[in-house]
């Protein structure tokens, strides 16, 4: 047993009086890749940016390794190493792909830079070739890559990715998905992934939870929830 | 030919003085998308806390060139380090715990801070205009014609040349802090998108409050070289050199660095043969108009950013 990285307890989060978010149980064991499903709306990228201090919770607390980070600024909750790969992506559209990855690498020592680019434009090719381009005139999929590529950058201790597949080719989302799998089993980094790609995202967790409307209502294994005839039914419909 | 001559670089020297505080405009509109009213005033306290250090040391010019230079050094960084506290002081107070209000109520805040700051001075220093002696002396004359109406030359003096000599060294630091640094990555950053930037790590705060000090590090050096350059100030010329900067700023596209640089050198040179070749009168009306008809038909300016991201 794992000890436990990262535990929300009650999160509520609301967008002035709307509540997203009724009070979040959830805990993301070290090492682990933890994936979260649920329908649009459900409040998924709500409950990463609450995570990252970006929006506020309202009640409730999240731990992260030990430490209350509940009421910290999103730029401290950065240095202790918890990075995003944000819902719609964010590239900053007027910087080079090289500049976006030394944004990336704010929280990081300088001296793994160079290492860490290599690694990044290793595992996606193209940013290599695109290294000198404005992050705005990327394709769709490229700017994926590299809002994976610019979270990596930080060495993140816990990497929280909100629909890394979403928008890609059939033949991209694999190649996603099995770098983070060999990240986690490599290096053993801690994974949060938000996906609408369910079955790929359930073949991959080692626990799973599913949100419907603010809440968190079911969780067990990837397998399990993958076996579950309601969530084959609402989630994997459709999919192979 | 001569006399134009003569007002293309009197033009310039002007509009390098106006281009230097509308970068403090364009880059605190780029990072929080606020006109900062106050900011020509800021410009005016540069010039004013420039006066009082120099008649503190009692810099006259007369101790050699050197020395001179040496002082004028030294009164502007004292002159930069209090504009720019000011500047910082008024974006903590006026203006971050209206962020994220309705859009009017910086401008508003901001407007009162203009006030406050023309106010302050008024009852602090008089308002009087404040003369000085000619620090900065002699020239160059770069051409000389005699006529039946008399002799015509072509002066270029000392203090044009050490105006855009300053103005040409401090564009270029600030560019390369811009372009090259991790101060000027984390500005541009907030600038393109402020949550993301906190997602990675960027003080956010940090960075608007160094950008009102550079903004006004800036405004100060103006402030003196416009005091040198014209031998009297007031508590009131913050207003319609900041209206000019500002309408550099928009000519330029508001936002783009480069673009407040080329607009203030427009103004600049717009002022100045509107009072050579019209009338002196009317050099505001001419400033003014220029802004009304950039705003209705270039609202984008010159250098303004063409939108070429996918969002
Ligand atoms: N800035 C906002 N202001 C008001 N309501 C918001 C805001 N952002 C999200 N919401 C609402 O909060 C709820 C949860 O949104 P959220 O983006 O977290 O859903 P999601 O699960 O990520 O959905 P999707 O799968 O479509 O990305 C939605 O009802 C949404 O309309
Ligand atoms: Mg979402």
């Amino acid at each position: 047993m794992s000890k436990t990285l990262l535990s929300c307890r009650g999160v509520e989060t609301f967008y002035g009086k709307i509540q997203a978010l009724k009070g979040i149980d959830m805990d993301v064991p070290e090492g682990k890749i933890v994936t979260l499903i649920g329908s649009n709306g459900a409040g998924k990228s709500t409950l990463m940016m609450t995570i990252s201090g970006a929006q506020r919770a309202r009640k409730g607390s999240i731990t992260f390794d030990g430490q209350d980070i509940t009421k910290m600024p999103a730029h401290h909750i950065a240095h202790l190493g918890i990075s995003q790969s944000p819902e719609g992506r964010r590239i900053f559209p007027r910087m080079t792909v090289l500049e976006n990855l030394q944004m990336g690498a704010t929280v990081s020592d300088p001296k793994y830079f160079d290492e860490d680019t290599k690694m990044v434009f290793e595992m996606f090719p193209i940013l290599g070739k695109r290294s000198g381009q404005r992050g705005g005139t990327l394709s769709g999929g490229e700017q994926q890559m590299l809002a994976i590529g610019r979270a990596l950058m930080a060495r993140p201790r816990l990497l929280l990715l909100d629909e890394p597949s979403l928008g890609l080719a059939p033949i991209i989302v694999k190649q996603i998905f099995s770098v983070i799998r060999e990240l986690n089993q490599r290096q053993g980094l801690t994974v949060f992934l938000v996906e609408q790609n369910a079955f790929h995202a359930l073949k991959l967790a080692h626990q799973a939870y599913v949100m419907v409307n603010g809440n968190i209502t079911i969780s067990g294994t990837g397998k399990e929830l993958l076996a579950k005839p309601e969530i084959r039914a609402a989630y994997l419909e459709g999919s192979h | 030919m001569e006399y134009f001559l003569q007002q293309l670089i009197n033009g310039i020297t002007l509009g390098s003085i106006y281009g230097l505080i509308a970068i403090g405009y364009t880059m605190v509109y780029g990072i929080i998308g606020m006109i900062n009213f106050a900011h020509g005033d800021v410009f005016m306290v540069g010039g004013f806390v420039s006066v009082i250090a120099l008649i503190m040391f009692g810099i006259t010019g007369g101790g050699g060139v050197f020395i001179t230079l040496l002082a004028l050094i030294l009164v502007v960084l004292i002159a930069m380090i209090i504009a720019a506290a000011f500047n910082w002081t008024i974006e903590r107070l006026a203006y971050r715990p209206l962020r994220g209000s309705f859009r009017l109520a910086p401008l508003i805040s901001a407007i009162g801070m203009s006030i406050v700051l023309q106010e302050f001075v008024r009852v602090a220093q008089g308002g009087r205009p404040k003369p000085l002696q000619p620090i900065v002396t002699g020239g160059m004359e770069i051409m000389k014609r005699t006529s039946e109406n008399g002799e015509f030359v072509v002066r270029l003096s000392n203090m044009q040349i050490i105006i855009v000599i300053t103005t040409l060294i401090l564009m270029a630091i600030f560019t390369a802090i811009i372009t090259r640094t991790s101060l000027g990555r984390a500005q541009r950053a907030c600038e393109q998108d402020m949550k993301m930037a906190s997602l990675l790590g960027i003080d956010v705060d940090k960075t608007i409050s160094i950008t009102f000090i550079i903004g006004a590090a800036l405004a100060a050096v103006a402030g003196l070289m416009f005091f040198l350059y014209y031998g009297v100030t007031d508590f009131y010329v913050g207003f319609l050199a900041g209206i000019k900067a500002f309408t550099a700023a928009v000519l330029g596209g508001i936002g783009s660095l480069p673009g407040a640089m080329l607009g203030g050198i427009i103004i600049g040179l717009i002022e100045t043969f509107w009072s050579a070749y019209f009338t002196v009168e009317y050099k505001d009306v001419a400033a003014f108009a220029m802004l009304a008809a950039v705003l209705i038909f270039m609202p984008q300016g010159i250098l303004g950013r063409p939108e070429v991201e996918k969002v």
